[in-house]
């Protein structure tokens, strides 16, 4: 069984930062899990197929943490004691709400053309890499939590608007 | 009986022992079984030298059972007591079965799955699959001359739990230790990528007779990664013929037919398909027993036009399947065509267009599901040398939640979530002093409880009085690697706990199952003591085995006290193994079991560091 003491870095092996080589990261992740994986261990006793099953599931839930920017970060914010989500922190600066609104109308507006969404996508994209570029320096350059908190909850709201962009873009070319 | 061979506990059985292990493509038109020899994996052929074994079931009237091309010789007489495409069916209600009023059948709409009246009584879809899988089994150890240690079973990837569970269920009553379900369009990428050495991202687009999968996959040295997977768990090979015998009845517009005919124009329309695959016409021509004859041509074009929405509606979950993987049609190396029905042209045509680039076809579609299960069952079963061996991780292809209230769905486990996978969740209660929680596990992408697929139902009672939100239930859901769910349910304050093994939903209990078995083997002619008896022996051979090879390599881990009380648990199971007490032999198990556990979670423990010794990190980038 995995030693649940380990947090998901020092679980791969990794220093705990938000820019990560992700190369490594996959292949400790293979490394690890051609040892623990349930497929290694199908003639196995009961109680080590048990183990074997929940290992490879702590070990893919650590990949899927660290291998998502978001949820990495949230997972980093975790470790710090730095809750993005508690009900106090929900209030955004009214500005970041208005411009998600306009977001919000501009996807409305372009529901049927898969062309203009397209477009609203690239953009959003943009905008969301500069977030990201700006959240790794408030981590591993400044360790500035609550600057990398407040950067993480505005991430929260476009990763959903990324997802419902999708979603319409989706809708509009069926 | 022969009597087992048991080696003594800490000496490792012989190492290059080879167990007959196969894979098995259990589909809705036809079946395989596929096994490794010398390294190569082969389909097994019947005394005829059939490959193919129809999945056709008939009860015949004299009280036996017929399967495969026996059954066929009378579908069109029989068509009650004659089961086609049975995988239809397999962990699904009447309501969910596509053209059931055109199936000549005697339905019975039994909670969760749908039975079937025939002569030989009530059959469930379970039966009827496991008779086509003892006809397999009984193949393959005609075939290779000894018991098979197990078998990997295939399925479309998007079955859901009930399928998988009643796959599984048939298998188990069809006497089969089952290595792993595998997701069919994985075992095609394995056939492909062992046999091409391929690397990249693959694509794998399987249309087969009653349904349709695509999976994109990333293969590299050692790993074949399913990075996302998508399909209609009710779009096949069997919709072409619908359309076609509609295109029949409009053309013709004969009377009202009976079953008979019914049956005869559905074999009918199949054979204009199959003909269409390689013609630009087909005819059809049939007597009815009304007398009244039936003569069409159906061209090519009019075949196209008539099944056009149904082509098009495999492009859908294809997009969905890229999106959720993050890549677009340009990161894709190559497609894979499996089913036979990808034989069709308007099908290659609308792959080729979507994907810009032609399909690869270079693998019998028919045969290429069960090779690449056999190549895996070779792993599982640990004939292959590590290096020579491979890494599959797969994904869960729909999402599982809860029921909450007003009949919505909560999100648990999100679909194409790697396997294993575990999520817990916490719920409070609604109602001031409420005792009792309903947990209902749902299946699938909508948000009403009423879209999704029921798994489910159980109660977590004794929760203490509170006030409504003060309790804290943690319902925890674990996906094994077959992509089977448990659910377990706990009340954090006072540690009240229930469980289920996602299982009974759909009607077959444990109990249930145990009987058909008893049936089944009466039926056979065995003796069901026997056979219980001999599972159990196997079952201490194989932790007799296991515990002697951990032990071989970890022993160290262990306190000398504890290698002597492991040593006398093995002692005292190779004392009840041989002889006919099969609760002894049980009890001797579980006792094994409990006192390996410690030494079990510390081997996990050290191969997780051996994963990292010896090897810096950078050697391992693949």
């Amino acid at each position: 069984m995995i030693n649940f003491q380990h947090n998901h870095f020092e679980l791969f092996g990794l220093p705990q930062r938000f820019q990560l080589d992700l190369a490594l990261m996959e292949a400790a992740y293979r490394g690890i899990q051609s040892e623990v994986h349930p497929d290694r261990h199908v003639n196995a006793s009961d109680a080590e197929r048990r183990a074997s099953m929940q290992s490879a599931t702590q070990v893919n839930e650590a990949y899927r943490t660290l291998k998502d920017p978001l949820a990495r970060a949230r997972y980093l914010l975790a470790l710090q004691r730095v809750d993005v989500e508690s009900e106090s922190n929900t209030a955004m600066p009214a500005e970041f709400l208005q411009q998600q609104m306009h977001w919000r109308e501009s996807v409305e507006e372009a529901a049927d053309q898969p062309d203009a969404l397209a477009a609203l996508a690239q953009r959003l994209a943009a905008e969301m890499n500069d977030l990201y570029s700006e959240l790794a320096r408030r981590f591993d350059s400044d360790g500035d939590y609550a600057q990398a908190g407040a950067l993480v909850r505005k991430l929260m709201f476009l990763e959903r608007l990324r997802e419902e962009l999708g979603d319409a873009l989706e809708r509009a070319e069926t | 009986m022969a009597l087992l061979q048991i080696a003594e506990p800490g000496l490792s059985p012989e190492p290059h022992q080879h167990r007959f292990a196969v894979g098995i493509d259990l589909g809705t038109t036809n079946s395989l079984v596929a096994t490794v020899r010398s390294g190569i994996a082969i389909v097994l052929n019947d005394a005829e030298g059939h490959a193919l074994l129809p999945s056709v079931v008939r009860y015949l009237p004299e009280g036996t059972t017929a399967v495969g091309y026996a059954a066929m010789e009378e579908l069109t007489c029989d068509p009650r007591n004659t089961i086609v495409s049975v995988k239809r069916f397999m962990g699904r209600g009447l309501k969910d079965v596509a053209y059931a009023e055109n199936c000549p059948y005697d339905f019975l709409d039994t909670p969760g799955m749908v039975q079937l009246r025939t002569r030989a009584g009530v059959k469930s879809p379970v039966e009827i699959s496991a008779e086509i899988l003892r006809t397999l089994r009984d193949r393959a150890q005609a075939s290779l001359g000894g018991e098979l240690v197990g078998a990997v079973i295939t399925v479309p990837a998007y079955f859901d739990d009930a399928q998988r569970q009643a796959t599984k269920d048939a298998a188990r009553l069809a006497g089969l230790n089952v290595l792993r379900l595998l997701n069919e369009p994985t075992a095609a990428a394995i056939a492909y990528g062992l046999d091409n050495a391929s690397e990249g991202v693959y694509a794998v687009f399987d249309l087969g007779g009653g349904t349709f999968d695509i999976s994109i996959l990333r293969l590299s040295k050692g790993v074949f990664e399913v990075l996302s997977t998508n399909g209609d768990a009710t779009l096949g090979g069997d919709d072409f013929d619908q359309r076609v015998f509609c295109w029949i009845m409009e053309q013709a517009r004969p009377a009202p037919l009976s079953d008979q005919d019914t049956r005869l124009l559905l074999t009918e329309a199949r054979e204009a398909k199959e003909h269409l695959s390689s013609h630009s016409e087909a005819r059809v021509t049939a007597r009815l027993s009304t007398g009244e004859l039936i003569d069409q041509t159906l061209s090519l074009k009019t075949y196209a036009e008539v099944t056009r929405t149904l082509v098009q509606k495999t492009i859908a979950p294809v997009k969905k399947a890229l999106r959720d993987a993050g890549l677009s049609v340009e990161d894709v190396n190559g497609v894979v065509m499996v089913g036979g029905a990808t034989r069709m042209p308007q099908i290659q045509q609308a792959v080729a267009e979507f994907f810009k680039q032609a399909p690869l076809n270079n693998l019998d579609p028919d045969k290429v599901v069960a090779l690449g299960a056999a190549s895996q069952a070779d792993v599982l079963a640990g004939n292959r040398a590590a290096g020579d061996d491979w890494l599959l991780l797969d994904v869960i292809p729909l999402s599982l939640g809860l029921e909450t209230m007003g009949g919505l769905v909560e999100r648990i486990i999100p679909r194409n979530s790697t396997l294993p996978i575990a999520k817990a969740q916490e719920f409070t209660t609604f109602k001031d002093g409420q005792t009792a929680m309903v947990i209902h596990a749902v299946q699938g992408e909508r948000e009403l409880v009423a879209d999704c697929r029921s798994l489910a139902r159980f109660e977590l009672r004794g929760i203490p009085p509170m006030v409504a939100g003060a309790a804290r239930i943690r319902v925890t859901y674990q996906v094994d690697a077959d992509g089977l769910l448990s659910v377990s349910a706990r009340e954090a304050t006072t540690g009240v706990e229930a469980s289920v093994a996602v299982k009974p939903s759909y009607g077959l209990s444990d109990a249930q199952i145990a009987k058909m078995l008893q049936d089944s083997v009466a039926h056979s002619g065995d003796d069901a003591q026997a056979r219980a008896l001999n599972e159990q022996r196997v079952e201490a051979q194989r932790m007799l085995e296991a515990v002697a090879a951990a032990l071989a390599a970890d022993a160290d881990l262990l306190a000398p006290e504890e290698l002597a009380e492991i040593r006398a648990s093995l002692d005292s199971l190779v004392g009840v193994a041989a002889g006919d007490d099969r609760r002894a032999i049980t009890t001797a198990l579980e006792r094994v079991n409990k006192i390996t556990e410690p030494f079990a979670a510390r081997r996990m423990d050290r191969s997780i560091h051996q994963a990292f010794a010896g090897k810096k990190l950078e050697d391992m980038k693949i």
